[in-house]
């Protein structure tokens, strides 16, 4: 294909993504390194029946021209990375001097919204993948053998809790698991705990979430897996047969190899998405006990003081975030164009 | 299947029979459960006494007089007016389907004939925008759309959807068309037809199936996104799966669980037909990049 009718083609998708993707993301470095104007005050003298009296006021008029002149707000740097909603650096460093011991230490950091969020979202990320992975390969293996007839319909149930929106699949969980739903009262009835609430519990929410983010991503693998059962070359596995490989070693030796790139392919496509969760945070009203990045980034956008800066910031560590795991499908995509 | 590499011994057959059945309750039941409690009143559905309440709906009979009631969809659809929210996401996912298709038709189709290197590197950097999260774009947009004015109406919401949308739809279509033997345009093209009539005549017509998968993917992120909406678009323009947001805020602080409820069933009823209608392309579409690579 010639140059120029490539560009022709692709020119309304690139556009779409430069102006949409790719300047926002500049725009967020942009703005974390910036802070909003302070607001500017002047004294004024009030003279009244009883003498003058000096005041401090805020000069809106000042500060709109201000606000106007540079909307970006004021250079501040790394100030915002360093901040106590982000990196923390120096109240990691008091942490780091006044903690007896590790466990202190990390209760102390769990204490700082950037940590706390850092440390739920990978906790999730790498609990919940080879989960899915497990999950989905034994579902896999049980529709695979299960009658023709009724494989239709067993794929059509299995794929209910990938397909429906996030923060509806998370509420109905939600309102099963709550006090007064049936899952709720069945956890209090085995535990014996009449006030056992998942809602007032850090490590029960945290299960929960993570019991969610399984539901929901299990189909993924389960049709990948399911989709790789079916190109397994019978041929080979009969001739292993006759060669007297009992069904582990025909299992250890020809199923599995012929599904290990697919498993590189679930982990891989699981570990970002994992990443950014977020939807069952807010369905579960999890924020007391559970963040994760994304979370943090909304909670500064939403409400009535959007933080603009603070949630570039985020933004910005996020992607750094993404593109650490993101290496090596990088580095394996560009060996495979090399291969070709 | 007769093959005898196939026969199972009895425990086995046992384990898997098991594994299934708890996975398909756990997959369906939620739904089922849901379904049936959204018929009920606040007090059945969240029983404290007794959770079998919501099965038998006793708080509903003497409530509503009958043993299932419509009212937590008359209070969603008419009183909190779900109907304006189901009509945005109407709107949302038809643009951002239609055009989203569009514009990837074209890029994939090029991506995908393209042999020199900086469709490689073209295809590597929409793979790395796929992978972050959409809402870390979010706070870029913010100070750009006060500026000029364009925060919270829809076509602003669909056009953001839309380039999100971009490089999954790219790496789905490029990789659909590299199906397409080159043979088929080329030989065109030899007959004379330029680039475009290639595509345009003996493309276009072949390339529905791959197109139709696709499609149901764009529409499930339009359908399905809560993040970028929410930030984007006003009260009057929330589509609905924002409008459910807003729900948890405000009306279940006023007793109304029931709202919400109804409203996600009406939100889940579109994907399941959706689901039963497109199974095989929906499985089609998430195994296309794992079984080739």
């Amino acid at each position: 294909m010639k140059h120029k009718t490539f560009f022709w083609f692709v020119l309304p998708s690139a556009l779409a993504m430069l102006l949409f993707i790719f300047l926002p993301m500049v725009s967020i470095v942009v703005q974390s390194l910036h802070v909003s104007h302070e607001q500017v005050i002047i004294e004024v003298e009030n003279c009244g029946p009883f003498g003058c009296r000096q005041s401090t006021t805020v000069d809106q008029e000042a500060t709109e021209s201000l606000r106007d002149a540079k909307p970006l707000g004021q250079f501040a740097g790394l100030t915002t990375y360093m901040d106590r909603g982000h990196l923390a650096v120096n109240e990691v460093g008091d942490a780091w001097n006044a903690a007896r011991g590790w466990r202190d230490f990390g209760g102390r950091m769990l204490n700082l919204p950037f940590y706390k969020a850092m440390a739920f979202t990978l906790t999730f990320t790498f609990v919940v993948t080879p989960l899915v992975i497990i999950l989905g390969f034994l579902i896999a293996v049980a529709v695979n053998s299960a009658t023709k007839l009724i494989r239709g319909q067993l794929i059509f149930v299995s794929l209910l809790p990938m397909m429906i929106t996030p923060l509806v699949g998370a509420l109905i969980l939600f309102w099963m698991v709550d006090a007064r739903g049936i899952v709720g009262a069945f956890l209090q009835d085995i535990s014996g705990d009449p006030n056992l609430s998942i809602k007032a519990s850090t490590p029960l929410m945290w299960i929960m979430l993570m019991v969610y983010g399984v539901w929901h991503s299990a189909p993924f693998a389960f049709i990948v897996y399911y989709a790789g059962l079916q190109t397994v070359n019978t041929e080979t596995l009969e001739s292993a047969m006759i060669d007297g490989a009992s069904r582990a070693q025909r299992i250890r030796y020809v199923v599995l190899p012929h599904l290990l790139p697919l498993t590189t392919f679930i982990a891989l496509m699981q570990l970002m998405d994992n990443f950014r969760v977020f939807e069952p945070i807010i369905s579960f009203s999890a924020s007391a006990h559970a963040t994760s990045l994304s979370w943090a980034i909304f909670n500064d956008l939403g409400g009535e003081t959007r933080q603009l800066s603070s949630a570039a910031a985020t933004s910005v560590l996020t992607v750094i975030g993404v593109i650490i795991l993101l290496t090596p499908v990088l580095i394996r995509t560009w060996r495979d164009f090399g291969r070709k | 299947m007769s093959s005898k590499a196939h026969k199972k011994p009895l425990p086995l057959t046992l384990f898997i029979t098991v594994v299934l059945g708890a996975w398909l309750v756990l997959a369906a039941f939620p739904f089922l459960w849901t379904l049936w409690g959204s018929f009920k009143v606040e007090g059945d559905f969240f029983s404290k006494a007794n959770w079998a309440a919501a099965l038998t709906g006793e708080l509903t009979q003497t409530e509503t007089g009958g043993s299932v009631t419509g009212s937590g969809y008359y209070g969603a659809w008419i009183e909190e007016e779900f109907w304006r929210a189901a009509w945005n996401s109407t709107l949302v996912c038809f643009f951002v389907v239609t055009i989203s298709l569009t514009l990837g038709t074209l890029g994939g189709y090029a991506l995908s004939r393209s042999p020199h290197r900086y469709a490689f590197w073209f295809l590597i950097i929409a793979l790395v925008f796929r992978a972050l999260p959409q809402i870390t774009l979010v706070s870029g947009y913010l100070p750009v759309f006060f500026e000029f004015n364009m925060w919270g109406y829809l076509p602003t919401a669909i056009v953001v959807l839309i380039a999100i949308n971009q490089p999954f739809t790219l790496w789905m279509l490029h990789s659909f068309f590299k199906n397409i033997p080159q043979d088929l345009d080329e030989s065109a093209m030899v007959d004379g037809c330029n680039r475009f009539q290639a595509f345009r005549h003996v493309i276009v017509p072949v390339m529905w199936p791959g197109v139709i998968t696709t499609g149901l993917f764009s529409f499930l992120l339009a359908y399905n996104d809560f993040a970028v909406t929410t930030l984007l678009l006003n009260q009057d323009n929330q589509t609905m799966i924002p409008k459910i947001g807003s729900f948890l805020g405000t009306t279940q602080t006023k007793g109304n669980v029931m709202f919400a409820v109804s409203a996600v069933v009406s939100v889940t009823a579109p994907l399941f037909v959706m689901i039963l209608v497109f199974q095989r392309q929906i499985v089609s579409g998430l195994t296309a990049g794992a079984v080739k690579g």
